[in-house]
């Protein structure tokens, strides 16, 4: 290998390993993210599409700013990210892995100038025997200490929760584990949707991405109902299902109950209460504006009919009592939209038990047919959205290790003690990790109380 | 009683523990530092109880949810969250000025909540009805709150650290009751290690409830990509204190950006955001 070739693998290795990187990066992710949550995702609404000029619509395209999150640039930032997280740690790990497997035992006057608030005591008590009440009362009150006897000095180390030095690791290992559970999730999982209606039974449901997929088994939508607050807000959407194997209801899985919040998993494939519909019929009579000649018309669901005057119409919304909405009134009514030939567009509503109000309508617009309604034999229709995805428990996983990394990194602190007896002063230094300030506050009165020990076991 | 009128109270002793703040600052008469927080722990007191009472509300009216489901609610338990963590903070380092800086947040919070926005008790729609909810929000405005905090802290910090690089370091005034900048750091750094933990845990409740209500822990719609906005902020503060050069100042900044993202995250995304989602629906 050249020397050129050596220096620029070095420049590499610590570009990667450098902490302005990991700003650099944690910043513009931050500010890069902003993007999306501006521009639309995913597909883009037609009222964007018209107001955003055709350019504009093209470079943004290009850029991949309608799905950015998943753009080259965004995950090679996040590759990125990952690479400095590893480099940095390779690059750190032998060292903490010494402090906390080798310490240092032996309390040398360049390790005392670098603690701050060395206390000395003196005592004309002998080394040796001082020396095991001073190792007695560390053991006591703080931590058993190593002693170790260097040219007939004592010398003691002793140290606390050595570990949660590994805790910031164990935190950048979690980001890495929680990547990798995104990303099996993403290769072997899918997301979709389906939509059953009552008493039908489905085994294929419709991924984002429109493709097919097999469930491996049939699901059938028993039932499907919503509840409402006495003001008419909706208090619960509910669908009854039934899986089933080679066509044979599951025990456990015969009509099970599944409301938003509350869903259904069967061999880690997950149906979740996303929306409804009504597919039944809606039946009217069409009559001249006199009331002669009465046809009857049904209306399939969301389609649109045609009338004898060639206007279509569809339903927009039905009830079968009018009376929550419009005190006085009874009976079933819709709300229909007729489009006329010459395109223009009515919205209104049409009563089964108010025949006189359609009559009215009719007349005051023109020549047009009268609308009755006549009510409709409802047939609803649940829309479930379908999830698998086997990274997930990965994710939870590498959750759970970061909050109790962080944890431990925050509020857990590695804390040393020193102590040489050297003719007959006692010297004590010490530091911890985090809090240096409230240990130091600890190690003096540590020291003020040894201090006390040393005297009076002395007396007797 | 109701817990409206104790709301009431609350923000009146916020405001009078502001007022005093504000007077201790400009006099250093330490009788007016303790009668500051006093009030704010007034305040605090009668706010525990007015949230205590309108969870028993709900339950009296048949709805019986905890109340945190709104803006509203969230809006007066942010100002709960700032004035508890505040609390926190004084109880363990007793630096009663910080509050001149901090409780102008839990005034304007709870102003804003009791004169401009209906605090009537609504039915949850169903997608709320989940125990999630409680967890999710409870830690993220705990979180946010750590934040509001620190940026308060941080606001100290700058003003402070100005004065003394234009020489005017042995200071008489005012700038002789805010503690030494080593101090205010200190301080940022120790509510942000608050706040950092709970964010993340509220971030890890609200995936975990999507992914339990609708299959997908994460999605990246505004409001997701936003907390996470604010979670990168905060990331880089923490590791700004370990790289040189980013060290003080560049660090204060950080910390007021991020509550700018934190607020922009929890009012922002709906108030702008949503609209954009909407296009141009009322034009
Ligand atoms: C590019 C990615 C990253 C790199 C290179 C990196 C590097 C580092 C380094 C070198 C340290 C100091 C360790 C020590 O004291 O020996 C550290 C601390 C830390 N890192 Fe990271 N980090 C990265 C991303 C993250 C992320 C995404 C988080 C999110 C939680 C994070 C959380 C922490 C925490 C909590 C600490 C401890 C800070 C403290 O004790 O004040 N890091 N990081």
């Amino acid at each position: 290998m050249t020397n050129n070739n050596r220096d620029f693998l070095h420049s590499l290795w610590d570009f990667f390993c450098s902490l302005k990187l990991t700003m650099s990066l944690l910043i513009g992710l931050a500010a890069i993210s902003i993007i999306g949550t501006i521009i639309p995702q995913g597909s883009l609404p037609p009222e964007y599409v018209q107001q955003i000029s055709p350019a504009k619509l093209k470079l943004y395209t290009s850029l991949g700013f309608f799905d950015m999150y998943h753009s080259w640039w965004f995950i090679l930032l996040l590759y990125l990210l990952t690479v400095n997280l590893v480099a940095c740690s390779i690059k750190r790990l032998p060292h903490i892995w010494k402090t906390i497997n080798e310490p240092v035992t032996v309390f040398g006057s360049g390790l005392e100038k670098s603690l701050s608030g060395v206390v000395s005591l003196s005592s004309s008590e002998k080394s040796a025997l001082l020396k095991d009440r001073v190792a007695a009362f560390l053991k006591a009150e703080f931590a058993e200490p190593v002693v170790t006897e260097v040219d007939g000095d004592w010398h003691m180390f002793a140290q606390k929760t050595r570990w949660c030095r590994l805790a910031v690791y164990c935190v950048h290992l979690s980001v890495i584990i929680i990547f990798i559970g995104a990303i099996i999730g993403s290769a072997f999982g899918f997301k979709g949707f389906v939509n059953i209606m009552e008493g039908e039974t489905i085994s294929k449901v419709m991924s984002r991405s429109n493709e097919e997929i097999d469930l491996g088994y049939s699901l059938r939508c028993e039932q499907f109902s919503v509840a409402f607050y006495p003001s008419g807000a909706p208090k619960e959407f509910k669908s009854i299902l039934t899986v089933l194997e080679n066509g044979k209801p599951v025990p456990d899985y015969t009509n099970a109950r599944v409301i938003v919040n509350d869903p259904l998993t069967y061999k880690g494939i997950t149906f979740y209460q996303s929306s409804y519909g009504n597919a039944g019929n809606y039946y009217f009579t069409v009559t001249d504006l006199n009331g002669k000649n009465p046809v009857a018309l049904t209306v399939a669901g969301q389609s649109s009919v045609n009338l004898p005057d060639g206007s279509s119409l569809h339903v927009v919304e039905a009830t079968k009592d009018v009376s929550q909405f419009a005190p006085g009134m009874s009976g079933p009514a819709a709300q229909v939209e007729l489009h006329a030939p010459n395109g223009k567009k009515e919205s209104f509503v049409v009563y089964a038990n108010h025949p006189e109000l359609n009559i009215q309508h009719a007349q005051q617009h023109g020549t047009g047919p009268v609308i009755h309604y006549k009510g409709a034999q409802e047939r609803m229709y649940t829309g479930l959205q379908v999830a698998k995805d086997p990274g997930v428990e990965i994710v939870w996983l590498g959750c759970l290790l970061m909050v109790i990394g962080i944890y431990a990194a925050f509020f857990m602190s590695h804390r040393r003690i020193w102590v040489r007896i050297q003719n007959g002063i006692v010297t004590i230094g010490g530091n911890a990790s985090k809090n240096q300030a409230g240990f130091q506050l600890f190690l003096d009165g540590l020291t003020a109380k040894l201090a006390t020990h040393i005297s009076e076991e002395k007396k007797p | 009683m109701t817990s409206s009128l104790l709301f009431n109270v609350a923000t009146f002793g916020y405001l009078i523990s502001m007022l005093l703040f504000f007077a201790f600052l400009a006099s250093r008469k330490t009788v007016l530092g303790s009668a500051g927080m006093f009030a704010a722990y007034g305040g605090l007191l009668a706010q525990t109880f007015a949230l205590a009472l309108r969870w028993k509300e709900s339950y009296s009216m048949g709805i019986g949810r905890a109340p945190l489901t709104n803006l509203y609610e969230s809006v007066v338990f942010f100002a709960w969250t700032i004035v508890l963590i505040y609390a926190i903070l004084d109880i363990k380092y007793k630096y009663r000025v910080i509050g001149a800086f901090v409780m102008p947040f839990a005034m304007l919070g709870m102003a804003w909540a009791q004169l401009g926005m209906n605090n009537s008790i609504e039915p949850l729609v169903p997608a709320l009805q989940s125990n999630w909810l409680v967890y999710h929000v409870i830690t993220c405005f705990l979180g946010y709150a750590a934040f509001a905090v620190a940026c308060g802290i941080s606001i100290m910090y700058l003003i402070k650290a100005s004065h003394e690089e234009r020489g005017e370091g042995n200071s008489s005034g005012m700038m002789a009751a805010f503690p030494p900048i080593k101090v205010l750091d200190n301080l940022n750094y120790q509510s942000i290690m608050i706040g950092f933990p709970l964010l993340t845990i509220g971030i890890i409740t609200g995936a975990a409830w999507a992914n339990y209500a609708w299959g997908t822990y994460w999605s990246w719609d505004p409001k997701e990509t936003w907390s996470l906005i604010v979670w990168f902020v905060y990331a880089a503060f923490l590791h700004a204190r370990i790289t040189k050069g980013w060290v003080g100042k560049r660090a204060a900044w950080l910390s007021i950006i991020g509550f700018a993202a934190t607020i922009f995250c929890y009012l922002g995304v709906n108030l702008f955001l949503s609209g954009l989602h909407s296009y141009g629906g009322g034009k």
